[in-house]
């Protein structure tokens, strides 16, 4: 098995194992800007016709090009530095956004096992022994790329968008990193091909599907939906860039080659959260048809493609249809619900893999300790209520 | 071997020349900017020794962490682009001071504990259920008290940071 369970090549590698790897690599990284072009594309098709506009339709049959030629614009337009800012930093963000938003993936199982000269090799660039951590490792550094270009570009706008954002991201990265504990705790693993390969089997009844997002729950699912959704900056979490308050965000000085490397890192990132979402929660490849031949080679591949494409389709429905939230609000539901949320369910999860009596009794005292906690803040409310500060009223105009 | 000493020795004489910089340069980011880098070396020494899980949890707790909300707190205050002026204050020979002393017990312990022993051959890899097996059943105790500890302090910052 090429480079699996093996960090350091111990066993030695040869020139086709070289060749593989590199072969890999760049396949995935020619996918991922392709389907990043596309996926600009549908994202602004789908919501124009959500809004019940045209959209892009002049470059290319239905205007599939109109990325492309966006981003040969791009390409050559002047790029910016401003006399403010921190020349080497200011340089080096736009990187610290984009190359962890590509290595993520790397740890997402696209298909099964397939042989190639001789190797057998599994269509997945990288299965490191750490598995999911390293994705956990990789949206920590993302936030350097957000916080770092806010800094350097000296101007007030961006800095303000900055700290945001990435106060943001480090709050829900708390709930991104429980949610996925929970998924480690069935699959007792924390390799991605173990966690695929846990939800390969028949689920009840034999139809219904052996998916994490069924065996855990849902609640593990939703959470990681929220703050992969505040992880990757989408729309309604899209605080760091709030055109309408902040100008654009942190990335408002920047022009160009370098601002268009934030836009490619933003949507490798959905792309990215989408694909993990199906290796976590919705069984990755696995699918239904026949394991062997050449059809069993890239039927999983199609499975996997159709899985990530739902979940993109449901980014785009999003971003068209919830506003923005606000940042106090974004803070409560961080917090106060998702974390504790999160952790309850863990706890409740934990006890029913020892014992189904344990798990009994840990969800109705969950629950008693819930509604306890809920009527203790109804009362504090109301017991500040009548002291707060009456809401200042409009003096009349003389 | 000769492969791992030689990026032994790239990543030490970078971890050394970045933490040179931490102490010398004259703006706060560009510090913490300099410590992520000694910081993302020890990560890359410890998947050089085979923990991977160790390395991963490095990059997670020390870089995405910590300097992280060092880089935070001087935003919020005040991070100026360009060279400060009043980074540097008299009290650096107590720091030299203080610095010394520290390589001095630390090092004393560890050539306490591990100075004769050596690396085997060939790598041990460690598997992060070993690490967490050793964890919660050799090391409990210290690990609860390390928990005690840490809760301690984030009831300390709530009293502190709190208004009335």
């Amino acid at each position: 098995m090429l480079a699996a369970g093996d960090p350091l090549f111990a066993d030695g590698v040869d020139l086709t194992v070289v060749l593989i790897v590199i072969a890999k690599t760049v396949v995935v990284f020619g996918a991922m800007l392709v389907s990043v072009l596309l996926l600009i594309w549908f994202e602004r098709k789908l919501v124009a016709d959500m809004q019940a506009r045209i959209g892009p339709n002049r470059a290319g049959k239905f205007g599939v090009l109109q990325t492309l030629a966006d981003g040969i614009k791009l390409f050559f337009k002047e790029d910016f530095l401003p006399t403010q800012a921190d020349r080497r930093v200011y340089r080096l963000a736009p990187y610290l956004a984009t190359v962890p938003a590509f290595l993520s993936f790397a740890i997402v199982p696209i298909g099964g096992t397939v042989t190639i000269a001789g190797h057998q090799t599994r269509l997945q660039l990288a299965d490191p022994p750490v598995g999911i951590l390293f994705l956990l490792a990789m949206s920590s550094i993302a936030v350097y790329g957000v916080m770092l270009a806010g800094w350097s570009s000296g101007s007030k706008y961006p800095l303000l968008g900055a700290v945001r954002g990435s106060a943001q991201m480090v709050s829900y990265e708390a709930a991104l990193g429980l949610s996925t504990v929970a998924v480690v705790l069935v699959t007792g693993s924390l390799l991605t091909s173990d966690i695929v390969a846990g939800q390969s089997g028949e689920g009840l009844f034999g139809i219904i599907p052996n998916w994490n997002v069924l065996r855990l729950g849902f609640i593990p699912f939703v959470v990681f939906f929220i703050a992969g959704t505040a992880e990757s900056n989408r729309p309604p979490f899209d605080l760091v860039e709030a055109e309408q308050e902040l100008v654009g965000g942190f990335h408002t000085e920047y022009s160009a080659l370098r601002f268009a490397l934030f836009f490619l890192a933003e949507f490798m990132n959905t792309i990215t959260i989408s694909a993990i979402m199906v290796t976590l929660f919705l069984g990755g490849p696995s699918g239904p048809g026949p394991d062997s031949g050449l059809i069993g080679a890239l039927l999983p591949v199609f499975w996997f493609l159709l899985k990530v494409f739902a979940m993109l389709c449901v980014f785009v429905w999003l971003r068209a249809t919830l506003p923005r939230f606000r940042y106090d609000r974004l803070m409560d539901l961080g917090w106060k619900k998702l974390i504790p949320l999160s952790l309850a369910w863990l706890l409740i999860q934990a006890a029913f893999l020892v014992d189904v009596k344990w798990g009994i009794v840990v969800f109705t005292g969950a629950a008693v300790m819930g509604v306890l906690l809920w009527r203790a803040m109804e009362v504090g409310h109301g017991a500040t209520e009548h002291e707060a500060p009456a809401p200042p009223k409009f003096q009349e105009v003389r | 071997m000769v492969a791992q000493n030689i990026v032994f020795g790239v990543l030490a004489v970078a971890m050394g020349l970045a933490a040179i910089r931490v102490v010398t340069t004259k703006n706060v980011v560009h510090a913490a900017l300099y410590l992520v880098v000694v910081l993302a070396g020890v990560a890359a020494l410890y998947i050089l020794l085979a923990a991977e899980f160790i390395a991963v949890v490095q990059v997670i707790i020390y870089i995405g962490a910590i300097v992280l909300l060092i880089l935070f707190g001087t935003m919020l205050t005040r991070a100026p682009i360009g060279r400060a002026s009043d980074l540097d204050n008299d009290q650096r020979w107590l720091g030299v001071v203080v610095a010394l002393l520290l390589l001095g017990v630390m090092g004393s312990v560890l050539a306490d504990a591990f100075g004769s022993t050596k690396l085997p051959k060939a790598p041990q890899i460690q598997r992060t259920g070993d690490v967490g097996l050793s964890i919660f059943q050799t090391y409990v105790v210290p690990f609860e008290v390390v928990s005690v500890l840490l809760l301690a302090a984030l009831v300390g910052a709530v009293v502190i940071a709190r208004r009335d």
